[in-house]
């Protein structure tokens, strides 16, 4: 079924020798010039695109405090050279954290520091030339920007900052990723990132009421565009269509309607997810973020709650307020945005939602941590509380729940393995072999519990997960959304589901 | 004043220079340097308090690298600390009277060097027998060990083979401080442990030993957990703001 090998999955994780150049090959599609002038970037490689990453290069670093002593600090000691999925995955040296980091690093020392300029062999540092562009596109494309390797490195060097830096250079020289400019494009004239317009929302929304009106019998509503609504919505798009997507959708508007709350989505912020932040750019980021800012304006809502998409809660719990802020035009009550686990959690704390965890027993079930929430954002009011929410949830919704091994969940979560930017079928090679550390640790719960089913709470890992599981010898369904469960096993008032339950009982 | 005494008094002065003027310039760098967005690895401390802790166990348990790699903790930690200890005992040769406190750590002081040295070359050995340690290093990565580990056995060449006369060093380091140059004893152990110091001294600001003020600078560990209740706006990017609204 692949042209390439699929990783084996070991019984205990091995950390592989390293092999040069294997995965040389993988790269993204280059993006066209219509995919990079929207975005404020060069159609093609310029001309003297080395004086422009140079300049590009030094802009960065004196805007980025991040990338400056990062660049500086490494140490060479090695601690990250086996905490990356890439790595695990496909032994491949440029892989490991800090030889990625070197690449952009070798160039910052020739340019940018005494030693480079003096003694670049000495140091490791190089000239840039078109092969070093060719490496930056190939291994900064084989970074999801996980922050797993932050979390292992004494001084925290972020690779994550690092290939969003590089991206950044890329694409001012107008060497730009097919997959990620092509859908900010999108999202810029039509509002998401799967380019559903208006109707085709509102169609699919009407769908889904009808769905559930016949499931349970209940009136529950997804509206559009409701001014004066209390709640906006922002989700990623693919809750609109895809399984197991829209089963998670199915969820929050069920939480919603159990709430009593008053709730709207909006057309012109139909996406939470935001890829600005993948390719580096503050100004595509912020100008993306803004779109929720206005709608929120415009639909004059008091709260704003985000749906299970992981790189887009980072953008939203860490860089909203400041990219988009001051929020001060909403219910100070609240915290903004929110994650619907932490809406969903605190319901089930007051006591407010009732559940019927036997409808979900014919799964057993692990949850993923995404990396965005999980190194890169926070739930709740205490520290690793995106830790623990989406598991309260989880358990209040199903009987069987079982963790995977200790440093494969929480903060040393590996990626699914499409994530950053990556989650596009020109490199379906790196994804399956970057899923192999998590496709390890699923394999281990499935043989010692009997773990049947993943949930997690991101569109991106969602996606990947339905297409990798399969590599693997799992089934494609195996992947489940948070809000799913909870959709499964919640009784809403007046529902089938509650008159069942109540037949049983006399 | 005789030759040796003359280079080397200029090459203190020089090296001092160096080190001070060239870490200065570049802590204000970082200082200068916005940091334009949250990014703290999470989970993160939610107060100042909390972050001031999390700093403290990184800088002196190294609590990252622990969890990462117990070999490079258990080396690198025994060169640190070794190393700590070393220098504290050092203070002896630049203070007249000695204070009371460096008097006590004297003792283990000495042994400290050797804990120094096996840190060092158990980091050095990684970098030859751990593959992918030995893919990252560069040749400057491996002088640097040369350097650290030149400075050592020198030293501790002095302290039980070849003593050298270290109360004319003491006055010679005293005499620097207080601009009299006094005569530094030619002995060959002593100028190759002060020579090899003084280039450590040099290449400080300028080489990846810059990870000692970098860490402290360190958004990602340096970086309270409060995105949500406060904005987090760069000069620039207010600039950027200021142009649209």
């Amino acid at each position: 079924m692949a042209d390439f090998e699929v990783p084996e999955l070991k019984e205990y994780p091995i950390v592989p020798k390293l092999k040069e150049g294997v995965m040389a090959h993988s790269a993204p599609f280059v993006a066209a010039g219509k995919f990079q002038t929207p975005l404020g970037y060069p159609g093609e490689l310029v001309d003297n695109w080395k004086e422009v990453a140079i300049d590009k290069m030094g802009e960065l670093l004196g805007k980025f405090r991040s990338l400056q002593v990062f660049l500086d600090a490494c140490v060479h000691c090695g601690a990250c050279t086996d905490k990356c999925h890439y790595y695990l995955g496909t032994s491949d040296a440029n892989n490991m954290p800090v030889a990625r980091q070197e690449l952009l690093r070798k160039v910052y020392r020739r340019y940018f520091t005494f030693a480079g300029k003096y003694f670049p062999k000495l140091v490791g540092a190089a000239d840039l030339t078109e092969e070093v562009l060719d490496e930056w596109y190939s291994y900064f494309h084989q970074c999801s920007q996980c922050r797993r390797c932050s979390v292992f490195c004494p001084y925290g060097i972020d690779t994550a900052e690092i290939s969003m830096a590089a991206r950044e250079i890329m694409d001012a020289v107008g060497k730009g990723q097919k997959y990620c400019n092509e859908i900010i494009g999108k999202v810029y004239v039509i509002g998401n990132n799967l380019g559903l317009p208006e109707p085709a929302l509102k169609d699919t929304l009407e769908g889904l009421e009808e769905e559930v009106e016949e499931d349970t019998g209940v009136k529950v509503r997804f509206p559009l565009d409701e001014k004066g609504a209390d709640i906006l919505l922002v989700t990623p798009s693919a809750d609109f269509f895809a399984e197991p997507h829209v089963d998670g959708l199915i969820g929050y508007g069920k939480v919603f309607h159990e709430a009593g709350a008053s709730w709207t989505m909006s057309s012109k912020a139909s996406e939470a997810a935001n890829f600005g932040m993948f390719i580096g750019s503050y100004e595509n980021m912020r100008k993306i973020a803004l779109r929720i800012r206005e709608a929120a304006l415009e639909l004059g809502v008091k709260r704003i709650v985000f749906g299970e998409c992981g790189h887009a809660w980072r953008v939203a719990y860490s860089f909203l307020n400041t990219l988009a802020g001051p929020f001060d035009f909403l219910d100070p009550r609240y915290p903004v945005p929110q994650h619907i686990c932490e809406f969903t959690y605190n319901l089930i704390q007051e006591g407010k939602l009732r559940f019927n965890k036997e409808e979900n027993d014919h799964m057993k079930l692990t949850f993923h941590d995404s990396c965005n929430v999980a190194r890169a954002s926070r739930m709740g009011n205490m520290e690793g509380g995106q830790f623990i929410i989406p598991r309260e949830v989880i358990k209040a919704t199903c009987n069987y729940f079982y963790d995977m091994p200790q440093d494969t969940i929480g903060e040393a979560t590996f990626c699914c393995g499409g994530g950053g930017g990556l989650l596009t079928d020109d490199l379906m090679e790196l994804r399956v072999k970057g899923s192999q550390p998590r496709m390890e640790a699923l394999k281990r719960v499935t043989e010692d519990y009997g773990v049947t089913n993943l949930a997690a709470i991101c569109a991106i890992c969602k996606s990947q997960f339905s297409k990798v599981l399969p590599y693997y010898g799992f089934t494609m369904d195996q992947i489940v959304s948070v809000h799913q469960l909870v959709s499964n096993a919640i009784v809403m008032k007046g529902s089938e589901q509650e008159a069942e339950l109540a037949g049983e009982t006399e | 004043m005789s030759l040796v005494t003359a280079l080397y008094s200029g090459l203190f002065y020089v090296a001092t220079v160096i080190l001070i003027v060239g870490l200065a310039l570049r802590i204000k760098k970082y200082a200068q340097t916005p940091a334009p967005l949250k990014i703290p690895t999470m989970p993160a401390p939610l107060t100042e308090t909390g972050v001031a802790m999390r700093m403290a166990r990184e800088v002196v348990f190294f609590e990252s690298l622990f969890k990462s790699n117990k070999w490079i903790w258990i080396f690198g930690y025994l060169f640190h600390f070794g190393m700590l200890l070393v220098l504290l005992r050092h203070l002896r040769y630049f203070t007249e009277p000695v204070w009371f406190w460096v008097n006590w750590i004297q003792p283990f002081g000495k042994y400290a060097a050797f804990a120094m040295l096996a840190g060092l070359l158990g980091l050095w050995a990684r970098r030859f027998l751990v593959d992918r340690i030995r893919y990252i290093s560069t040749p400057s990565d491996h002088l640097m060990l040369a350097l650290l580990v030149g400075i050592v056995m020198s030293g501790l060449g002095m302290g039980y083979l070849v003593h050298t006369d270290i109360v004319a060093v003491k006055g010679f380091f005293l005499g620097l401080m207080r601009f009299s140059p006094q005569p530094l004893p030619p002995d060959p152990l002593l100028l190759v442990h002060l020579g090899l110091v003084a280039v450590l001294m040099i290449i400080f600001p300028i080489s990846k030993l810059l990870h000692a003020p970098g860490v402290f600078f360190s958004p990602t560990r340096n970086q309270v957990d409060n995105a949500r209740e406060r904005r987090h706006l760069a000069p620039w990017a207010k600039q950027l703001e200021a142009g649209e609204r």
